[in-house]
Formats: structure tokens, sequence, C-alpha cells
């Protein structure tokens, strides 16, 4: 087995005298695709920004190829080119093009010279399908593009791991596809990935791991086989049913896989 | 009505000349307004428990009191202490302090608009703090600020016209000497208020088309989609 790329020990994440999660332990190989699921309130999302260090922790240390990145003196900005972040409600910069997203990492933060650094953000918009958007400002695209077009930006700094914090949440129920199709073409490219989702689909689909969490710990964590049809906990059973049951059918009317 | 045109004629140039100097005066206030007040609105909305109190304290200060009051307390006051300026430099000096401390208002409240998000969305691609506010934060909370802003330059044009009490020769100190010399304030004062209505028309003019110019696509205020 190899060393894993990212790894959490003993996370912990404490709003005052609200414990929002408490000793996490996660580790996430190269490649893998990792599905985190829960009830809302748990703690996912801010485990996420714990992680890549836009929110302080409260104690416990995360590993970056098995270098501390929680150290003190740890320059933080670095830290984040290599850990890449997808937002719920996209967070593009409203003022440029979707070219310009892409390459405004490329051109200020890694100080690439521009040609260079056009011709590598139309790769990746080209990757999540989105060449021929290039020119249009966030405003002008639909939230499924948008999304796909943060997703390119994540891209672009060639990180080592992407969080996805909830990617399709805020989007209709007919553009999640488009966003969910890019992450698994993603995933089948062995990215190595962090997912937030409520999208039962993509996870039995496309994690290779699950991880159940419920009020600040991980309850459950194993193959989408053995969460869905060997769950060790009741409670793993009863949340994954409910969810199934509301999501379920929306899934079906638009087409499960993709 | 024959004999007004002919007045108005008479003292154009003069007046031209005055006016000259209120918008030299205006263009100077703004300017080192909007150096001060986007310093000031930065510090207030960035800074820390310290930065952000200096940036506190100026605002309220120069917003809570009189601008003819800060003039002569520049003017009158300084000396006292043994630092004087000139008559140019103390308009110069009370102007640009004065409206800095709106400016700032009017930028913070922009700043604040554009959110945490923008800021979050910065720093996930691995930009600093600094980098992120001015390359992500800046360029949408100053286009978002010109429309409120604009009401600053129209502002400050019209309060221009305090310092001629400290007989700085711009529009309002060329209506009191030609008043004193035609002996016809009412004519004099109707001409001046002209000149000062064409200047702000025209300056409002510039600002609309700013705001048009800077316009983002897509981007546009809530309900008032083009």
């Amino acid at each position: 087995m190899t060393n894993p790329i990212l790894e959490t020990r003993n996370l912990t994440k404490i709003y005052g005298q609200n414990v929002i999660f408490k000793d996490i332990n996660l580790k996430v190989n190269e490649g893998e695709t990792i599905v985190i699921i829960g009830p809302s309130g748990t703690g996912k999302s801010t485990l996420l920004r714990c992680i890549n260090l836009l929110t302080s922790n409260n104690g416990g240390q995360v590993f970056l190829d098995e270098k501390e990145i929680t150290a003190k003196g740890h320059n933080e900005d670095e830290v984040r080119q290599q850990i890449g972040m997808v937002f719920q409600n996209f967070l593009l910069f409203n003022h440029l093009t979707a070219l310009d997203n892409v390459m405004i990492g490329l051109t200020k933060v890694k100080k690439m010279p521009k040609d260079k650094a056009k011709e590598k953000a139309m790769e990746e918009l080209n990757r999540v399908g989105l060449a021929d958007r290039a020119d249009h400002y966030p405003g002008q695209l639909s939230g499924g593009q948008q999304q796909r077009v943060a997703i390119a930006r994540a891209l672009a700094m060639d990180p080592r791991v992407m969080l996805f914090d909830e990617p399709t949440s805020a989007l209709d129920p007919e553009l999640i596809g488009e966003v969910l199709g890019v992450m698994a073409k993603l995933a089948k490219d062995r990215m190595t990935m962090l997912v937030v989702t409520h999208e039962m689909g993509f996870a039995r689909e496309v994690a290779d791991r699950i991880v159940f969490m419920e009020k600040g710990s991980i309850v459950e964590e194993g193959s989408p086989d053995d969460l869905f049809y060997h769950p060790k906990h009741d409670r793993t059973r009863e949340f994954l049913w409910k969810i199934t049951e509301l999501y379920g059918k929306k899934e079906k009317e638009k087409g499960a896989k993709e | 009505m024959i004999a007004f045109f002919e007045f108005f004629v008479r003292f154009l140039p003069d007046m031209l000349k005055g006016a000259g100097i209120t918008i030299l005066l205006t263009a100077e206030g703004l300017s080192a307004g909007f150096v001060l007040g986007l310093l000031a609105s930065l510090a207030r909305v960035y800074g820390n428990k310290f930065i952000r109190g200096l940036a506190v304290s100026y605002i309220e200060l120069f917003r809570g009191t009189p601008l003819l009051m800060q003039l002569f307390i520049i003017y009158y006051g300084l000396p006292g202490l043994g630092i004087t300026f000139s008559r140019e430099w103390c308009a110069f000096l009370a102007l640009g302090l004065n409206s800095g401390a709106y400016q700032a208002e009017y930028l913070r409240g922009s700043l604040i608009a554009i959110g945490d998000g923008q800021m979050m969305a910065g720093r996930s691609i691995g930009m600093s703090r600094a980098k992120t506010i001015w390359y992500v934060i800046l360029p949408q909370a100053l286009r978002l600020a010109i429309p409120a802003w604009s009401n600053e330059p129209v502002s400050l044009l019209k309060s221009t016209a305090v310092v001629f009490l400290i007989a700085v020769p711009e529009l309002m100190a060329k209506a009191k000497s030609i008043a004193a010399q035609t002996y016809d304030p009412i004519g004099t004062y109707i001409a001046v208020a002209l000149v000062y209505l064409a200047m702000v028309y025209l300056l409002d003019a510039f600002l609309r088309w700013v705001e048009r110019a800077s316009r983002i696509p897509g981007f546009e205020m809530e309900g008032k989609k083009a």
C-alpha cells in the first residue's frame, strides 16, 4: 500500500461551545475518489475548509504528501495551490471571463507568461467542455457551466488533490448531470478527489470509498457496496435509505448514470 | 433678459477663470480623497483592531465636523502650532481629507457587498490576501461603488465654494468680487449659479459614461437588467 497523499489526524474544529467535528482521521490515497456523506450540519464543509486551511482548526494535524501543512510557519498559499477547491455556489470571479478566471491563478500566483497561461487555461476549459465559452462572463453562463469553469480554475493549478464542497447543491436538477459528468471523468483519469455531496448515484458509481459522517464524527467508512448493501451501523442504513428515497426519483428522471 | 445676457457675457471670462480653479480644487480633492478613502476603507474592512480603529477615527472625525471648521483649523489653527501652508494647500488638504472620509464609506459599502466568498475563492487557488484584494475584490468593488460614489464629485465640486472664505480665487470668490464691483448681487449670483449648474451637468454626463463603460456583461445590478 502506498502512502496517502492526504491525511488528517485527530482533526478537530470547535466554534465557542459548539463542537463542529472531533478527532477526524481520514486517509486519501493517490488517485482515489472519496465521497463524504451525512446529514446537514455535521461539519462536512468545515472539514474540507480545515483541510485546505481556509479555516483554522482547534486541534489535530493535516498532512499533504506526508508533510504537515498545519505546522506553524507553513506557507498556506503554497498549500492551497496544491489543494484545489470547488464551492457549492461556484464563486467565480464575476469581473473576469471564463478564460481569465482560469488564467488568473497561473499568471498571478504561478507567474506563468501570458501566452503559456492562456494555452494551459484553454486546455482546462476544453477538459470541462467549455472551450467555446472562454469569452463569456460568469453572468452569461448557466449554473452548470459556471461550476465547470470553477472546476477548470482549480485544475489549472495542477493540484495534488481536489476538494468538492457540495458542487451540485445549488444547481437546477437538469444541470447537475453535466457537472457530475466532468467529475466522473476526472475520477476516471485518477485525479485524487474528496467530495462532499448528497448525490447518492454519483457516490455509488464513482467513489472508491464512502465516508458517512454524523454529528462531527465518522460513523462508518467503506466501499460503496459495503455501505449501501451491508452497512455496519443502523444509522448508516437509515440515512442512506432516507436519502436514496428522497433523491432516487430525481436521479431516475435524469437517467442516473453519467 | 438681454441685459442679463450682456452681463453674463461680460463677466464670463472672469467666471471661467474662477471655474477653472474650482475644477482644479475638485479634481485635486477628489484624487487625494480617493487615495485616502481607499486606504481607509481597506483598513476598516480588512485591518486588525488597531488599524481599524485608526481608520474609524479618521472617518468619523472628518464626517462628523463641518468642512468649514476643518478648513479654518488647518488655515488659522495650525499656524499656532508652527505649521503654515499656503491658502491653496490649506484648501487642498481640507477638501482632500474631508472627501476621503466620505469616499471611504462609499467604498466600504461595496467591499462588504463583494463579500467573503470572493476572498475565499481567491485564497483557494493560492492567492495571498493582498493579491485577492487587488486582483479580485477591488475591480468588482470599485465598479459596484460607482453609482453611489458619483454623488461625491458633484457634492465636492459645490463644497469647494467654502474656500473663498480663506481667499482662494475660485468661482465663489469671483462672484463676491463681481457683485461688489457691479452692485448687482442678484444678477451675479444667478450667473454664477448657471456656471455651477453647467459644470455639474457635464460632470454628471461624464460619470454616467464611466458607469456604462465599466459595466461587466451579465453582472448588472439586480432588477436593472438591460
